[in-house]
């Protein structure tokens, strides 16, 4: 994996709560073997009508999305399916971060393993963010700070060793391969078996 | 006796192969691992491309459940699988499962079904076990008194290769339900009434344990049914206390211990409960002898009525509002007589022998209505030949509604099984998402016994009535 220690992007902003992610990706998309090329299919059904042309009204076809990699999303982000499709969709399609008072554990932890990085925010930076869309915000994973503009920075929660990883490029497998001989003990003395 | 525990922190315990520390998560064993062909080409691309072999193959249980066709079996050749990808993903299932060994319950299978429907059906599912899928509904499995939660590709690539899951300790919520579930009131509504109380967010960062009088008089299938629909809340997982019941659906399963091992498993399995004085981080509490039939209106399974009741105003909420107009449903009202175009009986949390059994009851002797498709989909193809050898099939056929073979089907339709544009399904699975069972497909969420009271009816109709006859 990439290191991932700093994200510098305007927001576009998708201010509807409990963005689930059959949205994010719809589950058509999943009859696929691989990772690659999700991005086209990025909030599909929102963000493109039934011929397959852009949505006007959709923020990510707004001008002012462009090239934007840091999303602003309501409340409860990525709630529902397990489906990493969502994260592999949205890194695809450019976006690096994304922001929201509550991020769903699944996709959070899926998030995480690909370098897309969830940031838990406060309600009022939150709805800060919600009321001035495409603004420059400046993501410092190492520091776990969210500076907006102007300066005003404020701390986020992320779980050290996946920061650790993140900042590093760690492949979390590699650091579980490593306990290997723990692993075996484990088996060998647990008192019963699977 | 050390520190009292409750049955989640007493499960996580026996499993960790290396503690949390601040810098590090706890390594956590997993026992039983369960996959599926939509959430793993990529995980085992991973093994090929690091030449790993899976650690564990004998504690790893394969099946295809979520593209493969629900269309009667002798119309297999025509219509394999809808369109190429899905043929693709089941066609490297097969194969995956062939190179690295682990046992498949695929096409051929009579033990093919549903990832969380045949896991419990075959007794691989018991309690204390830790077991994950690539699937949010691996929460199932928590009515076993498992630690059962579901994760995504990379975690499925990590336990193929080491048995093992990087995780933070989750918190503990109580969810203590008193009272008993009245007539025509299943545990659907139940886990729909607790959702609509915490909220689809209500549970995250939590494992929550279901408790209390009503939870115990529950049966298996209405125990998997609740911890099924967890994830709805965002809870990490689900979990009920093992008990008799749970001992007596598993013994003779032809993956649970036999003789000496069951006595063993089974002196175990007694220890799990939670202790009397052990804490839980969070509690709440309701009364299933207050409960409705419950029925969603929105586009989250938070967002849910007692069948009777009028649907809440949006209080300028713009994403309440945003919902109800994808539902084309009035504040104000209840939902009954809203006319309905499709019924689903069927998918991980409404798909077993007594789930069918509930509908078919108010089906017997009643026609679907003129207008309305119904499709009862069996969670597996043990559950289908036992709802056949009871006649069950005959009685959905005389009504009007499809029998197909088992599978996921028009919960996430994936494999041609989808609600048309526009259309209302009333729905017996877990999910009312904006476009979950097809492209502008508007989703109610129901009891087995509300859906089928809503296909004779035409519109959305309470249960009841069709119960009372005779």
């Amino acid at each position: 994996m990439e290191p991932v220690r700093r994200i510098r992007s305007r927001t576009v902003v998708l201010p509807t709560n409990d963005i689930d992610t059959d949205q994010i990706i719809p589950a058509r998309f999943l009859t696929t073997t691989s990772r690659e090329g999700l991005g086209k299919h990025l909030f599909n059904d929102l963000r493109l009508d039934a011929d397959g042309k852009p949505n006007p009204q959709f923020p990510l076809n707004d001008p002012a999305s462009e090239g934007c990699a840091v999303l602003v999303g309501g409340n409860n982000f990525g709630c529902g399916s397990s489906r990493e499709h969502a994260p592999w969709a949205l890194l695809d399609y450019g976006i690096r971060a994304v922001i929201s008072t509550e991020i769903a554990d699944i996709f959070r932890n899926n998030s995480l393993k690909n370098g897309l990085v969830p940031v838990v925010v406060d309600a009022s930076t939150h709805d800060f963010l919600l009321a001035n869309p495409a603004i420059e915000v400046d993501i410092d994973i190492s520091r776990s700070t969210l500076t907006l503009p102007g300066g005003k920075s404020v701390k986020f929660p992320i779980d050290g060793f996946a920061r650790y990883c993140l900042v590093e490029g760690i492949d979390q497998l590699g650091y579980l391969q490593q306990q290997m001989d723990r692993i075996r003990t484990f088996e060998e003395q647990r008192p019963w078996t699977p | 006796m050390g520190t009292p525990k409750t049955l989640f922190e007493k499960v996580w315990d026996q499993h960790i192969v290396a503690k949390e520390t601040a810098d590090t998560p706890a390594v956590l064993y997993v026992d039983l691992h369960l996959i599926h062909e939509v959430t793993t080409p990529q995980a085992f691309d991973l093994l090929r491309n690091k030449g790993l072999p899976v650690r564990r193959p004998d504690l790893t249980l394969a099946t295809m459940d979520h593209s493969t066709p629900t269309t009667p079996v002798s119309n297999f050749k025509d219509l394999l699988v809808a369109g190429e990808g899905a043929a693709a993903q089941v066609r490297q299932m097969e194969q995956n499962c062939n190179d690295f060994g682990i046992e498949l319950h695929g096409f051929d299978s009579p033990r093919r079904g549903i990832v969380h429907v045949i896991g419990p059906e075959l007794g691989a599912t018991q309690p204390g076990k830790t077991i994950v899928c690539g699937d949010s509904h691996t929460s199932t499995h928590g009515a076993f008194g498992a630690l059962a939660f579901g994760i995504g590709t990379t975690e499925v690539g990590h336990v193929l290769a080491t048995q093992c899951l990087l995780q933070r300790k989750p918190k503990t919520l109580a969810v203590e339900v008193a009272g008993r579930l009245g007539n025509g009131v299943g545990a659907k509504d139940l886990i729909l009434a607790v959702i609509g109380q915490i909220g689809v967010d209500g549970g995250t960062g939590h494992v929550v344990e279901y408790r209390g009088t009503a939870i115990g008089s529950l049966s298996m299938d209405a125990r998997m049914t609740v911890c099924n629909m967890s994830i709805e809340a965002g809870a990490r997982a689900g979990m009920i206390a093992p008990d008799d019941t749970t001992f007596d659906y598993l013994q003779g399963r032809p993956y649970a211990p036999s003789g000496s091992d069951w006595d063993a498993a089974l002196a175990r399995w007694r220890k799990l409960p939670t202790d009397q004085e052990a804490a839980f981080d969070r509690t709440v509490s309701l009364s299933a002898s207050d409960l409705e039939p419950m029925v969603t209106f929105g586009t989250n399974p938070g967002m849910v009525v007692g069948i009777n009741d009028p649907i809440p105003d949006d209080h300028g909420d713009p994403s309440f509002r945003k919902a109800l107009e994808y539902m084309r449903v009035p504040t104000g009202k209840p939902l009954t007589g809203t006319g309905v175009d499709v019924v689903f009986v069927g998918s991980c949390t409404n798909s077993r022998l007594s789930d069918l059994q509930q509908a078919a009851e108010v089906l017997r002797g009643n026609k679907v209505a003129e207008g309305v498709r119904m499709l009862v989909v069996p969670g597996s193809q043990q559950i289908k030949q036992a709802a056949e050898e009871i006649g069950l099939d005959k009685v959905f056929i005389e009504a009007g509604a499809e029998w197909r073979e088992s599978g996921c089907s028009m919960c996430i339709g994936m494999n041609g099984d989808t609600v048309g544009k526009g259309q209302l399904s009333v729905s017996t699975s877990n999910r009312n998402f904006e476009g979950r069972q097809g492209v502008g497909a508007r989703t109610v969420l129901a009891s087995p016994m509300t859906a089928a009271a809503s296909a004779v009816a035409g519109s959305i109709a309470d249960p009841r009535p069709y119960l009372d006859r005779s």
